[in-house]
């Protein structure tokens, strides 16, 4: 009988991880996870280099490349502790809507990086008539306007307006379980996690594409870390957005503290181990937590998926310096053909 | 009229209320939030290759 999984070696989950993750495909569970989140730093080049080696047999070399935009920012009624946006925090971010030709021009910004992907963001609990009508009217005009996939994360939705989003031709909703379930109580009060979950089980079933991430460096543990992977991976998305937090002002995780880039890279990692066929996508705090040299080495260590620009309610960096990043690490754009 | 900058962008207080280093390191990935003028918050929109900052009073700000 093998030894559990506690008792390995770095070196000993690492070979684990590459007969069942590289040669079989099989998704480490979550004490596999968590063993890999607590390898130490002296086999995170061999850790990175083989969840590189996964992402290259499962998922290709193609990078997937999207842009954001806020059509509705601030003012939401939600608590989630993170969130600038939140109106229950003292932030300094003001409540204001996205007009449809200015939707269009952000569509058209976001095609000119050579994106294949622009999603629709609003900060609501769950869409109600007035934002269902803007989504109607902003996707029409955009596929008028723009050759681009349209992605929307409007919060929770009922059955009718899944349904609804199918019809406009949206054929990606984002919906990010934030945390660990066990996590969750400490970064929302105002809703459950079950209900997010409920909302992607409802999208993955509706013929649109799910694209369900997370955020890390909330004051999770390494455990809660370990077991949101595996949630992830027990709901199977299509996409998986990681942010690192970006302590914003004024939230109740204001003055929370970065994360170190050396344990940024191992939850890259860790996440590729336990997600090997999804699309896993660079979203917000790279810039902070990765900078310049951590960012190229998340490429090179599991991640094939960018944010382009600028996110929400914070700048990113300049598209030029990521296509050119990509282009040097012989990583082509996936095409928008490829993806329809 | 030419019009001094008073107020930090990033955190709104006076400018000559302690340092504001860290406010403009961060004003280098965020867009200013309160005006420079009036210190009054801005209603800001972010795309994804610009962003643009309204102040009620002191008109429109726009990313370079």
């Amino acid at each position: 009988m093998s030894a559990p999984v506690q008792e390995t070696t770095d070196l000993d989950i690492l070979e684990i991880a590459r007969e069942q993750v590289l040669e079989r495909g099989v998704p480490l569970d979550e004490a596999q996870i968590l063993r890999v989140l607590t390898t130490g730093d002296e086999v995170l080049p061999d850790l990175l280099a083989l969840a590189h080696e996964v992402r290259m047999k499962w998922c290709g070399p193609e990078v997937e490349v999207e842009g954001i935009v806020s059509i509705k920012t601030g003012g939401c009624p939600e608590d989630c502790h993170f969130c600038s946006q939140s109106g229950q925090f003292t932030s300094p971010v003001r409540s204001v809507w996205l007009n449809i030709p200015e939707l269009v021009k952000a569509a058209e910004q976001t095609a000119a990086t050579g994106a294949s992907e622009f999603c629709i963001v609003a900060a609501v609990r769950g869409p109600d008539e007035r934002l269902m009508t803007q989504m109607r009217d902003g996707v029409k005009a955009i596929k008028e306007a723009v050759d681009i996939e349209v992605a929307a994360s409007l919060g929770m939705l009922t059955q009718e307006q899944v349904d609804q989003l199918v019809a406009m031709g949206v054929h990606r909703y984002n919906h990010n379980l934030e945390a660990a379930r066990s996590y969750f109580p400490q970064v929302v009060t105002t809703h459950s996690w079950e209900e997010r979950w409920d909302t992607c089980l409802m999208v993955r079933e509706s013929g649109m594409e799910l694209c369900c991430g997370c955020l890390v460096g909330m004051g999770e543990t390494i455990e809660q870390r370990a077991e949101l992977a595996a949630q992830l991976g027990e709901l199977q998305p299509d996409e998986v957005p990681l942010n690192f937090l970006n302590p914003r002002p004024g939230t109740p995780f204001g003055d929370l503290p970065l994360m170190e880039s050396s344990e940024a890279l191992r939850t890259i990692a860790a996440f590729r181990l336990a997600l090997p066929r999804t699309i896993l996508r660079y979203a917000g705090g790279r810039e902070l937590t990765l900078g310049d040299l951590g960012t190229r080495d998340g490429l090179l260590g599991g991640i094939n998926a960018v944010i382009v620009g600028n996110y929400l309610t914070t700048l990113g960096r300049d598209p030029k310096e990521d296509l050119a990043l990509l282009e040097d690490l012989k990583m082509p754009i996936k095409a928008l053909s490829s993806s329809l | 009229m030419i019009l001094v900058d008073s107020y930090c962008g990033h955190c709104g207080l006076a400018l000559d209320e302690g340092s504001h280093d860290a406010c403009r390191e961060r004003l280098r990935m965020e867009p200013p939030r309160y005006c420079v003028h009036c210190a009054r918050r801005m209603v800001v929109q972010v795309s994804p290759t610009s962003w643009t900052a309204r102040c009620v009073e002191h008109g429109e700000l726009a990313s370079a």
